[in-house]
């Protein structure tokens, strides 16, 4: 059996943090452990992130659309919006931060793709008709973790 | 973004009054510790035992915060909960900083 719910909201900081709130809190109620609540949270809030800060960057902010899909096996989370492509159409490689530098050059961003790869299964992107949608899958184990 | 700070010793301690530290607060966080820090404390230990949650930009404002401070002055990491925990270990940043799993734990290495 399969659960699905969608939730919009606006491509505001403030707005796109209580919408994941409202997300994660509807996944547990439909029982989601919640060590992989917590993975949600955080892979929600750098995809999110991404969208307000550069899908809408030099427009007003638009909508958000997460959609859930939640099987015993996998959780799908869908988001939509109609801002501006990723660079190149492409899906950034994150790779793993660069520690080895001196303290005064450690970098303070630039971290989001790199938690999105480790903490999902799968990632697939599509850019059509001038809007983006990321699908975003979590392997959920059953029984202990 | 609420900070509130007490001197123990030479070491003074910066609790967050705050559940999260993401990208709607980060740059005033990042700010804020910039005031807070002023006193020039050589140890600074950052309360992190009411953040429920971090996100990457939460983390670019607490790196930035280090980094403010200067190289002669440290600043270490107390009381993370689950999530942050989970985002500094993903990210390799606990090799960055000292982390503690408590403000006792972390007062307590600097008394010898």
């Amino acid at each position: 059996m399969v659960d699905s719910f969608a939730c919009t909201f606006l491509a505001t900081e403030l707005d796109a943090r209580s919408g994941i709130c409202s997300v994660v809190e509807q996944l547990r109620v439909m029982g989601l452990p919640e060590a992989h609540a917590n993975d949600v949270q955080i892979v929600l809030a750098e995809a999110v992130n991404n969208v307000v800060e550069h899908a809408y960057a030099s427009a007003l902010p638009g909508d958000v659309r997460i959609r859930c899909n939640l099987n015993k096996k996998q959780l799908w989370i869908n988001i939509h919006d109609d801002g501006g492509p990723l660079p190149e159409g492409k899906l950034p490689a994150g790779n793993p931060i660069d520690l080895s530098v001196p303290t005064e050059e450690l970098p303070e961003g630039g971290f989001g793709w790199f938690l999105i790869r480790e903490l999902t299964s799968e990632i697939q992107y599509i850019r059509k008709d001038g809007n983006n949608q990321l699908s975003l899958c979590f392997e959920i184990s059953t029984g202990g973790i | 973004m609420s900070l509130t700070s007490t001197m123990n010793d030479s070491t003074q301690i910066v609790t967050v009054n705050a559940e999260r530290i993401d990208a709607a607060i980060a740059i005033q966080f990042k700010e804020d510790m910039r005031s807070e820090t002023e006193s020039g404390a050589s140890r600074v230990i950052l309360d992190l035992s009411e953040v429920k949650f971090i996100d990457s930009s939460g983390l670019g404002a607490i790196v930035a915060a280090m980094k403010q401070l200067g190289a002669s002055r440290k600043l270490d990491l107390a009381g993370l909960t689950p999530m942050v925990d989970k985002v500094f270990r993903l990210t390799r940043m606990d090799t960055v900083f000292d982390l503690y799993a408590s403000l006792n734990d972390a007062t307590a290495v600097g008394n010898t």
